[in-house]
């Protein structure tokens, strides 16, 4: 119908007010910012620059932050499908508590997380294990802090999985391990690719979460904090640049695989 | 995929033990050490005039980022969904941007341009408005990190609504205004319901981007996270402990509302209606 369309269609480029309207509140109060810390860090010149990220001290940042990353998001990957499993497939008394209790860590504030870890796992740990102040515990606050990104990627698309071919493949004589190596891995993989991908954009940044925990592990969040308060803003921005550049790379990863976006 | 009865319990066991030791036990210890000494001692560090202060500072700055960000959200859904504008994707691939910048990197960038060597710091200085250092630093840092909690979760639900009921309301003569309070709004209130709890929840909890543009006073520039996080490293003793301990019992409690409103809102979010 023609018709129609041209009435709700008033013209061709409709939403040209609203999306300047948007754009201009994105620049304001995002890209203007992020663009002055740009500016900040190649201003320095790029000698300098290049110095400043390969100080031992941004090294040491970026190492330990990009290990420490990868290997939450590991673990992630894997207990949140395992979680997200459990939740989906079995039954149990208790279980939409359970399911309720994953978004904890998006409902809680960061530091609070933190400082729930350090009451159990801290100096005074009333069960005796010690983590805090080092990069155990650094570990233990990126996994509160990302637990729900793979779980919840996950879960829906696993509800929607029809059974038909596990089952056809368990009656052609698969073991459970081959069917979900075969069937049931391959459909839940770019839900757990992108889960995990935003889980590990997180880890790299956290800040909250780490603050209280990280005793003299100096992860990138805590040396960028650290640079802005004793007055050098350039090294802050030099080793922002760095992360920055990591995080769009997962964004970019992210609108490959398609998981994202509203268009 | 039938698994046998020990593979089932094995993994269900595996999974409800990272849970119980990741999430369920520390946020119940603090409760525990919270309340260990009474609940009146804790009510007390929860009422000081440092924590009420912090109370209302996170209430205002909540008060004023969340609802800029569900307007702004909204539309932005609109356009990115319905809008037909030629630059809607690099938008659309733009507002995923907070969601990835670490929390101190937008609070360094906000100083960078509002700072007093800032962009556009000396300006704001001249017109004797201050803005790092103060509330008002505070409450932009707040919109950036929760900018795109909304538009993530209304875009989806706008998709798929389908354009057929608005279509239909713009034939019977409908303006535009009507035909987005009459059917639009409602078919996606869920959607923003949704959208709403998880920015109130990033708006009151942000520490990372809020602790950079504020000048840590007591009284003044501190939210209730910076109380916790002040209380726990600036002050020693079984004390500054406890007093840490009662200000994030607060927000915890706070935070399982808002767990609570998720619960609830989740699975209408799909309803049109």
């Amino acid at each position: 119908m023609p018709g129609v369309r041209s009435r709700v269609r008033v013209r061709p480029g409709r939403g040209g007010l609203g999306l300047g309207v948007a754009t201009l509140y994105m620049s304001v109060i995002v890209l203007i910012p992020l663009a002055a810390v740009a500016a900040k860090a190649f201003g320095q010149g790029l000698g300098a620059l290049w110095s400043s990220i390969t100080s031992s001290v941004a090294l040491t940042a970026l190492g330990v932050t990009l290990a420490s990353s990868l290997l939450v998001a590991a673990i992630g990957a894997v207990m949140g499908t395992l979680v997200a499993w459990v939740l989906v497939r079995d039954r149990f008394p208790g279980k939409r508590f359970v399911n309720a209790l994953i978004d904890l860590p998006f409902a809680l504030p960061t530091i609070v997380a933190g400082l729930t870890l350090i009451a159990l796992y801290g100096p005074q740990s009333p069960v005796g294990i010690h983590l805090a102040y080092a990069r155990a515990g650094v570990l233990l606050a990126l996994l509160f802090v990302t637990l729900p990104f793979v779980v919840r990627a996950v879960q829906p698309v696993l509800i929607e999985l029809d059974p038909e071919a596990e089952e056809a493949a368990s009656s052609l004589g698969a073991s459970s391990f081959t069917t979900f190596r075969r069937i049931v891995l391959p459909a839940l993989r770019p839900a757990i690719i992108s889960g995990t991908a935003l889980a590990f954009a997180r880890a790299i940044g956290e800040y909250g979460a780490v603050v209280l925990l990280a005793g003299k592990v100096q992860i990138a969040s805590l040396v960028i904090y650290n640079d802005i308060e004793s007055g050098t803003p350039e090294g802050a921005a030099s080793l922002s640049i760095m992360l920055l550049a990591v995080s769009l790379l997962v964004l970019v990863l992210l609108r490959r695989i398609g998981g994202r976006g509203a268009t | 995929m039938r698994l046998s009865r020990s593979v089932t319990l094995s993994l269900r066991t595996v999974a409800l033990a990272y849970l119980v030791l990741l999430l369920l036990l520390p946020v119940g210890v603090i409760f525990a050490k919270t309340f260990e000494h009474g609940f009146g001692t804790a009510w007390g560090w929860i009422t000081t005039p440092a924590a009420v202060s912090a109370f209302w500072l996170s209430v205002l700055i909540a008060a004023i980022a969340v609802p800029l960000n569900t307007i702004f959200g909204v539309g932005t859904a609109l356009v990115l969904v319905r809008g037909k504008a030629r630059g809607r994707a690099l938008l659309d691939s733009l507002i995923d941007l907070p969601f990835v910048v670490s929390p101190v990197i937008v609070g360094l960038a906000l100083v960078l341009v509002y700072g007093v060597d800032g962009w556009f710091g000396k300006w704001f200085m001249d017109q004797g408005v201050r803005i790092i250092y103060a509330p008002a630093g505070m409450i932009i840092a707040t919109v950036f990190v929760s900018l795109p909690f909304v538009v993530r979760e209304v875009a989806p639900v706008l998709l798929e609504v389908g354009e057929e009921q608005e279509q239909a309301a713009a034939t019977l003569g409908a303006s535009r205004w009507q035909t987005f309070w009459r059917i639009t709004l409602p078919s996606i209130r869920w959607g923003i319901a949704y959208g709403v709890v998880l920015t109130t929840a990033r708006a009151l909890g942000e520490i990372g981007a809020v602790a950079v543009v504020s000048s840590n006073v007591a009284g003044s520039t501190l939210t209730l996270p910076l109380l916790v996080q002040q209380r726990m490293t600036t002050s020693f003793g079984p004390q500054a402990v406890t007093s840490s301990y009662a200000a994030g019992t607060e927000l915890a409690i706070m935070s399982l509302v808002v767990l609570l409103a998720m619960t609830l809102i989740a699975p209408r979010k799909g309803d049109a209606a």
